[in-house]
């Protein structure tokens, strides 16, 4: 009897601590009970109830949201933030040896600002230097803590690829000729489109004979022999994961051609492209990458940058969508990440999407690019509790965010960030009149 | 003939510079680091090595006898990471100056990677000389010797440092001499290696792989990796070589597995917790036992990565190269200093005190503030910012001995050790401090008294180098 109630104790403490309801809010949920004026209810870190009417659970923080908009965490499907030194290991033509986790930099001011724009969770990729880049990973916004504490647990790890001008070289400070400062360069091929093919094709031969070399050594250790294992190659082990179909590969592209040049060759070698990225023509091509499978992470009207990003059309999101493409709209910058909100406010008025496709393409859908629908994207129960809320409606310019949870934890709060402002100017100017004082002293000692 | 005749000069113009062979420092306040301090004692020094020491020692018939009155002797001091005797090293480093926060690696020399062909890979072995060792470089002659002496330092660890894996480091005795090898203590006592990462690292100008911090750390990770496979290789064709291919000599590999530990650089917290993340998965991955060293340190004032430290039980080196605020006028731009630039400046000296408060293991190294008045001021800083001044001499002495595994002949004054020793007037470290004698193997060296009046100025005002993320 007594081991009952303590064990009822003990059920009972966290709820207390842990349990938040956010109430009276437009709950804009991107899942099956679509929108409504409700509450939700948030324990453990996830989301445990929602509706017009839930149970408040005694000793719950309530949060007074009438009139405020609640969504899903904004997924951003490319991003470069959060990485320490360079993201573009460009040297040479296939870096998939290198890896984005070994270099997050939980201290990026970047993560702050993307969680301001709401921004819970983020695709961290390699640059687009090279045909076959580095190793990649989404990772959630948990802006002070670790590097480690942001990895998004259980996502499936990715891996980027590059078509077109970049991994040709057009613009690239590793390129061939001469550098600007006259110095001579040596060259890395490819030089052209069809050199990036040939590149990918023959990194996959090599990933498939070190793939069979590796299958037979495994072979050999069940039947209980000691062969010594082979070479451990990390970057073609890389690709043997992605043979396996441990890996996403995410593809930045732009030409209709290359993306079917991409189709044709992941065909041939037996693996899936998990997302083409940017492909800013892929309305012309939006068929095969339907009936390929993978999803397309595109920007709402962002082109005319470069030759290749010439043929592109702010419909292109929204037709896609209508030929069955699951289609995300992404950052690929620091700046725009920040209100990607609005980036999918443009679909409803280039696509006539309804707010809640266009709110998709900033949510649930790239949540299903990622392959982490199941925990994040939509506001349903048992997802994980990352939450938005926005003061007006979130895809308009006038609308700010709030308050930002991740796992039930709020990381960011508006109210208190401004409110701390001025404790932070005022620090910094002490130390500033400290440093100034000293230094109009030179060697006086500070007082012990 | 001529030849033999100049070199027999040579050895009795050097015979005749030797220190007597028995010298006793009689009545002085002795700190023997390793035990309590003797308020008036005798320390006996004997071919080299300390004889006796304590407050009842007869002063043998032989020996040259200084009169301690008034002098405070203490064990000479060691310099945990240096460059002293490797040829066409820089004495000032890289990562202090302004207390920039992108800086990826610590104070260093910079890389300054030979015209080498280019990289395509890790199979290309890029800016690796793992198999050099500081022992074999070493210049008797380098001038760095004699200013380094000036501050104290009877020995260094020295280290190659240019490239990732930049070789095996040795602990070296700051003799004055003709030969190289009679400063060699100990040949070979850890891998350096550098991260000095980003843009420019060797990656343009057709450096090649690796050209970003991802890349290198990669790369440290295949070539261990392929040392472990390469130990499984040679020893089964050690077992039987009848009818197995050879493995392919590797200098790389070799010379990595004959590194007893390996010191990776981090200098922020979030550096700290990555590398050591990484020290720890290369230790599983090597095979060989290594020890991990962590050098640079910078955000160490952070109570979080002493915490961390502590809590991998991994020993620490930390640049005294405090970051100094730039230059100001009366209109200075102040507006480009972060509020953590800001903290960093402020609070960087304190990282020794919360070190010791954690409980970890750490050493002080100079990182290029190494010049007698800069060393002192920059020890002086951090007991000012919270350092006991004898947790300040135990992070020059006896705590880098025991970090390379040397505390059986150097760091502390105890009978049988190395007489290395510093003879002072006042309390070391102080600004008005003297040091009278320096003895190193024990031989006597008497540094030049410091420049009148040299007091103005920051101590390390290197604005240079900065960030290389």
């Amino acid at each position: 009897m007594k081991k009952l109630l303590l064990g009822t104790l003990l059920a009972l403490a966290p709820l207390c601590a842990d349990t938040i309801v956010i109430q009276n809010a437009t709950v804009m949920t991107e899942g099956p009970k679509g929108i409504f004026k409700g509450s939700v209810v948030v324990r453990d870190g996830k989301i445990v109830d929602l509706g017009e009417k839930v149970m408040v659970p005694a000793g719950a923080i309530v949060i007074e949201a009438g009139g405020q908009y609640l969504i899903p965490g904004i997924i951003d499907c490319h991003s470069h933030i959060a990485g320490s030194g360079n993201i573009n290991e460009g040297s040479v033509s296939v870096s998939s040896m290198v890896d984005i986790k070994d270099i997050i930099n939980p201290d990026d001011i970047a993560i702050y600002r993307a969680l301001a724009g709401g921004v819970t969770t983020a695709n961290i990729l390699h640059g687009s230097a090279n045909s076959i880049g580095g190793q990649t990973l989404p990772l959630k916004m948990r802006w002070g803590k670790s590097a480690q504490e942001l990895i998004f647990a259980g996502a499936t790890p990715g891996i980027k690829f590059a078509l077109g001008e970049n991994p040709k070289r057009a613009g690239n400070p590793q390129g061939g000729g001469r550098g600007a400062t006259g110095a001579i360069q040596v060259g890395r091929y490819p030089a052209t489109r069809m050199g990036v093919e040939d590149v990918i094709r023959e990194a996959f031969n090599d990933a498939k004979a070190y793939k069979a070399e590796w299958d037979a050594y495994d072979a050999k250790v069940a039947k209980g022999e000691h062969p010594i294992p082979p070479r451990k190659d990390l970057k073609l082990q890389a690709l043997k994961e992605v043979l396996e179909n441990k890996r996403y590969v995410h593809v930045h592209c732009y030409r209709a051609d290359e993306i079917l040049m991409m189709i044709r060759a992941a065909d041939d070698n037996g693996f899936k492209v998990r997302t083409f990225q940017h492909v800013l023509e892929g309305y012309k091509v939006a068929k095969e990458i339907a009936e390929h499978g993978a999803g397309a992470s595109t920007f709402s009207d962002w082109w005319g940058y470069k030759m290749e990003a010439i043929d592109a059309i702010p419909f292109n999101a929204a037709l896609m969508t209508k030929k069955g493409v699951v289609v995300s709209l992404n950052s690929d910058d620091a700046e725009l990440m920040r209100h990607l909100n609005t980036e999918a406010g443009k679909a409803m008025k280039y696509g006539g999407m309804n707010e809640t496709e266009a709110l998709a393409m900033v949510t649930i859908n790239p949540a299903k690019q990622l392959g982490i629908d199941k925990t994040v994207g939509s506001i349903e129960v048992g997802k994980d509790a990352d939450l938005v809320l926005y003061d007006g409606f979130p895809m308009s310019d006038f609308s700010k965010v709030q308050k930002v949870w991740i796992d039930g934890a709020q990381y960011f709060d508006r109210d208190k960030e401004v409110a701390a402002q001025a404790a932070k100017d005022a620090e910094k100017q002490q130390l500033l009149d400290k440093e100034k004082a000293a230094q109009r002293q030179p060697g006086t000692r500070r007082p012990q | 003939m001529k030849k033999l005749l100049v070199l027999s000069f040579l050895w009795c113009a050097c015979a005749l510079a030797e220190a007597p062979s028995t010298v006793a420092i009689h009545n002085a306040k002795i700190v023997p680091v390793s035990g309590p301090v003797i308020a008036k004692g005798t320390v006996i020094l004997k071919n080299g090595l300390i004889e006796a020491v304590g407050e009842n020692v007869a002063v043998p018939p032989d020996a040259w006898v200084v009169d301690g009155e008034g002098m405070t002797v203490y064990p000479g001091l060691i310099d945990a990471l240096s460059t002293v005797g490797m040829p066409g090293a820089a004495p000032a480093t890289g990562g202090g100056g302004r207390g920039g926060r992108g800086a990826a690696a610590p104070a260093q020399v910079p890389v300054q990677a030979a015209p080498a062909e280019r990289s395509w890979g890790p199979e290309d072995r890029p800016q690796t000389t793992s198999w050099l060792l500081a022992a074999d470089e070493l210049q008797a002659g380098d001038k760095r010797v004699e200013t380094v002496r000036g501050g104290g330092v009877t020995t260094a660890v020295t280290f190659p440092t240019r490239g990732i894996f930049a070789g095996q480091g040795s602990v070296i005795d700051l003799v004055s001499g003709e030969k190289s090898a009679e400063m060699v203590l100990v040949p070979s006592v850890g891998q350096y290696i550098s991260m000095g990462g980003g843009r420019g690292f060797g990656g343009g100008g057709g450096g090649g792989f690796p050209s970003s911090l991802m890349g290198i750390i990669s790369y440290v990770r295949q070539l261990y990796l392929d040392a472990s496979h390469y130990k499984l290789v040679k020893d089964a064709y050690a077992k039987e070589p009848r009818g197995m291919q050879r493995p392919e000599y590797d200098r790389a590999l070799e010379g990595l597995m004959a590194s007893q530990r390996f010191l990776l650089p981090a200098n922020q917290l979030i550096e700290i917790d990555r590398m050591l993340r990484f020290g720890a998965e290369l230790k599983t991955i090597s095979p060989v036992e290594q020890q991990m060293i962590i050098y640079g340190a910078r955000e160490a004032y952070r109570p979080e990565a002493a915490q961390l430290l502590k809590k991998a039980n991994v020993p620490v080196l930390l640049s005294i190269h405090w970051p100094t605020p730039p230059a100001r006028t009366a209109d200075s731009d102040d507006s480009n200093d972060t509020l953590r630039t800001l903290i960093e400046r402020d609070k960087a000296p304190s990282a020794p005190a919360v070190l010791q408060k954690a409980g970890v293991k750490f050493a002080l190294y100079s990182d290029g503030a190494e010049s007698p008045r800069d060393f002192q001021r920059a020890v002086k800083k951090a007991i000012d910012a919270g350092l006991a001044r004898e947790d300040a001499l135990r992070a020059l002495t006896l705590s880098p001995a025991e970090i390379y595994g040397i505390a059986d002949r150097v760091g502390s004054i105890e009978k049988g050790k190395i007489a290395n020793i510093v003879v002072t007037k006042g309390e070391i470290f102080d600004d008005g401090t003297q040091i009278v004698m320096v003895f190193v193997d024990g031989k006597k060296y008497t540094p030049e008294a410091p420049p009148a009046g040299g007091r103005g100025g920051p101590a390390t005002d290197d604005p240079g180098a900065g960030g290389n993320q």
